[in-house]
């Protein structure tokens, strides 16, 4: 275990402590003590930027499962880091936040906080496994602790459901996405990702590529909310705030486009790469900025607004995939969009968190986020109003801030993509920078709207629940204020990224293409000229401001007023149809009858063996080398046989226990012939105290009656228990021949040899109960003590009050 | 197992004597389970069966009073026995149910040999003891 | 004697099964009760019966059974009567709260 290991699995290991700080330290908000680690890790994490800035890795490597090759390795190159940054980061300013949101009397805090440490230990784990295996394993525990923040307020109804939703949603990805990592293995042979790049030949040769490609795809689409998974991410907006601004903007959802970034020295360079990822990005760009432009609620249309913003990213990464097709690092045209989308991934987070934050101080100081009751609020709020232009305007991509630069960046790659001329874009190609600007003007619109329904206007006391509206608590205000202030300086100085976080990334998403020692040169600079970006850029604000300046008209339309995702449909009656369908399955065979269930079982069990046994040709009867039989076994083996068949034919309990018994002292004596005293032994003394407990139950019991059953039932029983008898004896016969014919040594040979030697004892069998397999022999002692108190606690606890137990 | 009968006499004396005999047997088969056939089932179950047989002569309330166990918290102490021979061997850096034996020269018996394994097998017959007769007794004393 | 042994088996396993397919709760405990007489017998079967003395190394013979399935059938032993007691107190239990040891009226109601 290293540092860097330590450093991953800390947050793990403080979510351990935090209940019992909650409940011993009452007094202090249990945030403070939360706080700490985060801004740790993150100087830590910093401490790694010199490193990756000159093209260096680290490799920390722990074995975890050496025998299927899985060990704990933890890997930091530009990308793995960028995100390990963005990770402590924002989580450090996330927690400060929720100090003040949260309130330390009314919440339970310690869930939260143990909730948000394994989100954010899971989270580090994601980016820095190298292993895909490990990488799995921590992708699913984010999926787990962002439905168990999702469901905080889990008596709210709408809570658990968005809870459910998005864990459904994220664990299908999920499953599908192990599928895919198991596909590389095939192809590979190996679960690193660092050797599945060198060997990258073997996958792009090999026929499983498109299926793992898609597999694996599923789950960065399903995490990253791509349409037309993004159903999910509205409805997880049900969490708190803070919660919001981490995993479902800067962070969780932000893994896929981690997992989309990794994979693409594996499978970039091809076309279904190219136009899946691309096309999926640009649908959901542009399905989330129409549909943020309906919501009414702050926080959906921010929601929605991510959805769009990840599309952008995602399409980026699809674009800049080419770069490989190319190889050719050196060349800006098929490397600006891989540039833009580490670009827009950071401003993303700064300005999309500090919006989030936002939104919760409007919610948490007026009671509202409905922007129909919302209004003139600029004047109670001025610090809160100001970051939020700030983030809108990076949003919507206004100079001088980040947003604006990343635009345009966005821009430029999708034009660029019209003049690279492989996979049939000389037709299609149009259609990506067209797609990408019709959704930048929906995204303008919304971020109008956010700002101005909030913040002018005419302040509407009477719709507020809240009787004096005023502006937040300074530390509530410190977090989005640093984050907007990040989108100023990122804005106005863009190339303090450039060198540090920018350029390693691009290195790590696109490695291999360029010459060894040569780095990634990027500059990012405001005025490019009157070229055609600019146009763009304003177009969108010329359409835009009409588009909202004519907001009364449009606003009374259908569109406008109906909120639904179409998608929800689907999923919920999806989800509907899945429980009514297992209900009429199960009510169909669960008949509440045992009889039912052992035909059932008895049928399978005859049907899978023969099948199989006939499937395999394993039917052999071997008569050469049996042991003889003597007269007197023959008695034994009779006798044994009448008392058996006896059993169902009588009607007289005692009887039956007495028939029994006498079967059960025959097997005793069966055992004395096959040279076995200890059984022997056993067998007679079970059978005593077995009689004897049969007698004292059935002393209770009624009289065994002659069964009334319909002929037909009875004629089923009678050859369903017959195949079972036949198929056993043949399986007897076969397992005899098999093992006469093949050579199998026995491992009993083992046992004989060392029994005196290793453990002292003359009697084998008991030396195997109490030595060689003592394991067994005290879980078994352990059954038996279970059945005892399960005995004694049917009897002698009883219910009170309930017949019907 | 309620009234005292005139014949219930020849019973309870006999029964005392075949149940001590039983005792010794069972006891010896638990012992001699390294080298022969017994050990901690076979010893155990025949332990049981000698004390209900005690129970088919003599009324609850007696044997309550000659055998004062719990026989429930009997399986409890097996266990424990079974376990803790187990983590003995782990103390001593070696792994779990690691067992050991050797032989020591004793003044009147000879040559013994001593090994953990017997410790285990006592948790067996403690379980075994307990469980049956726990099962038994349940049904028995149920009498509603 | 492996095939008798076999053919003797197959009979206690169609017993046991037909016993569980009964209606009576009675039955279907003296059904597992034989079937585990089945399962124990089979294993030892399995393993060539008769090759050697018994497994106890004092007896110094060449050959010695196979004592590994003896093991798991003295175990599966003390396990069967484990079991059984238990489904037999279970049936006991029912029958004292429902009064009826018949499997069919014992079933739960269809909507559950």
């Amino acid at each position: 275990m290293t540092a860097l290991h330590w450093a991953t699995i800390s947050p793990f290991l403080l979510a351990i402590l935090i209940p019992f700080m909650y409940k011993y330290v009452r007094r202090i908000h249990t945030g403070w003590f939360v706080l700490i680690l985060p801004l740790v890790l993150f100087i830590y994490f910093l401490s790694f930027l010199p490193v990756t800035a000159n093209g260096d890795v680290v490799l920390r490597s722990v074995p975890w499962v050496p025998s299927l090759g899985i060990s704990f390795d933890l890997y930091i190159d530009g990308l793995s880091l960028l995100f390990a940054l963005l990770i402590s980061g924002i989580g450090t300013l996330v927690v400060l936040y929720s100090i003040y949101y949260l309130s330390k009397h009314k919440e339970k805090l310690n869930n939260f906080y143990v909730y948000l440490l394994l989100f954010m230990g899971a989270m580090l784990g994601v980016v820095l496994s190298d292993n895909l295996i490990v990488l799995y394993v921590f992708w699913e525990i984010t999926s787990i602790s962002s439905a168990l923040l999702i469901s905080y307020w889990f008596h709210r109804e709408k809570s658990t459901y968005g809870a459910q939703k998005s864990m459904y949603i994220t664990v299908f990805g999920g499953l599908s996405m192990l599928g895919g990592f198991s596909l590389l293995y095939v192809m590979t042979g190996t679960f690193s990702v660092r050797e599945i790049i060198a060997n990258v030949d073997l996958v792009a040769t090999s026929s499983l590529f498109l299926p793992a490609m898609i597999l694996i795809l599923l789950g960065a689409f399903t995490k990253s909310a791509q349409f037309p998974f993004h159903i999910w991410l509205p409805d997880a907006m049900e969490a708190p705030t803070p919660v919001s601004a981490y995993l479902h903007s800067a962070t969780m959802v932000k893994a896929g486009i981690y997992l989309v970034a990794r994979m693409t020295p594996i499978f970039g360079g091809a076309a279904e790469w190219f136009w899946i990822i691309s096309l999926v990005g640009l649908t959901t760009l542009i399905w989330g900025s129409i549909s943020a432009v309906r919501q009414k609620d702050l926080k959906s249309i921010l929601a929605f607004s991510t959805v769009s913003q990840l599309g952008m990213i995602m399409s980026l990464l699809g674009v800049g995939s080419v770069a490989y097709y190319f190889n050719d690092g050196d060349n800006a045209l098929y490397t600006t969009a891989i540039l833009a989308a580490v670009f827009h991934l950071i401003n993303h987070a700064t300005f999309k968190g500090s919006l989030f934050m936002t939104a919760g101080i409007i919610d948490h100081e007026t009671g509202t986020r409905d922007i129909r009751k919302l209004g003139g609020l600029m004047t109670l709020m001025p610090i809160t109003a100001t970051v939020s232009l700030i983030g809108l305007a990076a949003m919507a991509g206004l100079p001088p801030f980040n947003g604006f630069l990343s635009k345009e960046l966005f821009f430029t790659a999708m034009v660029n993509v019209t003049e690279y001329g492989i996979f049939s874009v000389e037709t299609w190609g149009i259609v990506l920078p067209v797609l990408a600007w019709i959704a930048s003007i929906f995204t303008f619109l919304y971020c109008a709207i956010l700002f101005f329904k909030t913040f002018t206007g005419k302040f509407q006391p009477e719709k507020l629940a809240v009787k004096h509206v005023h502006e937040a608590p300074i530390g509530m205000l410190i977090s989005p204020i640093i984050l907007g202030s990040l989108v100023v300086i990122f804005g106005l100085f863009p190339n303090i990224l450039a060198y540090t976080l920018i350029e390693p990334a691009m290195a790590a998403i696109l490695p291999g293409i360029l010459e060894p020692g040569e780095q990634f040169y990027v500059n990012i600079y405001h005025w490019h000229g009157f070229k055609l970006e600019l146009w763009m850029t304003i177009g969108v604000i010329a359409i835009g401001t009409i588009f909202f300046l004519t907001m009364k008209k449009w606003s009374k339309s259908a569109f406008y007023r109906s909120e639904q995702d179409i998608f929800n449909h689907v999923y919920d009656s999806g989800y509907n149809g899945l429980i009514k369908g297992s209900q009429v399955l199960t009510r169909a065979q669960m008949t509440g009858m045992l009889r039912d269930y052992f035909l059932y079982m008895c049928t399978f069990i005859v049907l899978l063996i023969g099948y199989t046994m006939f499937r395999y040709d394993a039917f052999a009867i071997n008569t050469d080398n049996l042991s003889p039989i003597d007269p007197y076994m023959w008695i034994v083996a009779i006798l044994l046989v009448i008392s058996v068949v006896a059993v169902p034919f009588i009607n007289n309990r005692i009887t039956a226990i007495i028939v029994a018994g006498v079967a059960g002292f025959l097997v005793a004596l069966m055992f004395t012939i096959f040279r076995a005293p200890d059984l022997a032994l056993t067998q007679l003394l079970v059978e005593t105290v077995s009689v004897i407990l049969f007698m004292l139950v059935f002393y209770h019991l009624p009289e065994l009656r002659k069964e009334k059953i319909k002929p037909s039932f009875k004629l089923i029983n009678l050859i369903v228990s017959i195949a079972v008898g036949v198929m056993i004896t043949l399986v007897s016969l076969s397992a005899f021949a098999l093992g006469s014919e093949t050579d199998f040594t026995s491992i009993a040979a083992y046992f004989i040899e060392n029994s005196k030697v290793l453990a002292g004892g003359y009697n084998i069998v008991n030396v195997i109960l109490v030595d060689f397999r003592g394991l067994d022999t005290m879980l078994e002692i352990l059954v038996l003590g279970i059945a005892a108190i399960g005995v004694v606690s049917m009897i002698k606890l009883r219910l009170k009050g309930s017949e019907d137990v | 197992m309620k009234q005292m009968r005139p014949n219930d006499m020849m019973l309870q004396v006999s029964m005392r004597l075949i149940t001590l005999i039983i005792f010794a047997f069972s006891f010896y088969l638990f012992l001699a389970g390294h080298n022969n056939p017994g050990g901690g089932f076979i010893g155990g179950l025949m332990t049981a069966s000698a004390i209900l047989v005690l129970y088919l002569a003599f009324d609850m309330k007696t044997i309550k009073k000659a055998i004062p166990f719990n026989f429930t918290t009997m399986i409890g102490v097996g266990l424990l026995f079974a376990v803790f021979t187990g983590v003995a061997s782990m103390l001593f850096g070696f792994p779990f149910l690691k067992h050991f034996f050797d032989y020591f020269q004793f003044p009147i018996f000879g040559e013994v040999e001593l090994t953990t394994a017997l410790p285990f097998d006592l948790g067996v017959y403690l379980v075994v003891v307990g469980a049956a007769l726990t099962i038994i007794l349940a049904i028995a004393e149920d009498d509603k | 004697m492996e095939v008798l042994m076999s053919i003797v088996i197959g009979i206690i396993f169609t017993v046991s099964v037909y016993l569980f397919l009964s209606r009576s709760i009675i039955r279907v405990i003296l059904g597992t009760l034989l079937l585990s007489h089945g399962v124990h017998l089979l294993l030892i079967t399995m393993s060539e019966l008769q090759r050697g003395a018994p497994p106890l190394l004092n007896l110094d013979a060449d050959a010695y059974t196979d004592p590994l399935p003896q093991a798991l059938v003295l175990t599966a032993i003390v396990i069967a009567f484990g079991v059984t007691s238990f489904l037999l107190v279970m049936a006991y239990r029912t029958y004292k709260e429902h009064k009826t040891d018949d499997l069919e009226e014992l079933r739960g109601s269809a909507d559950e």
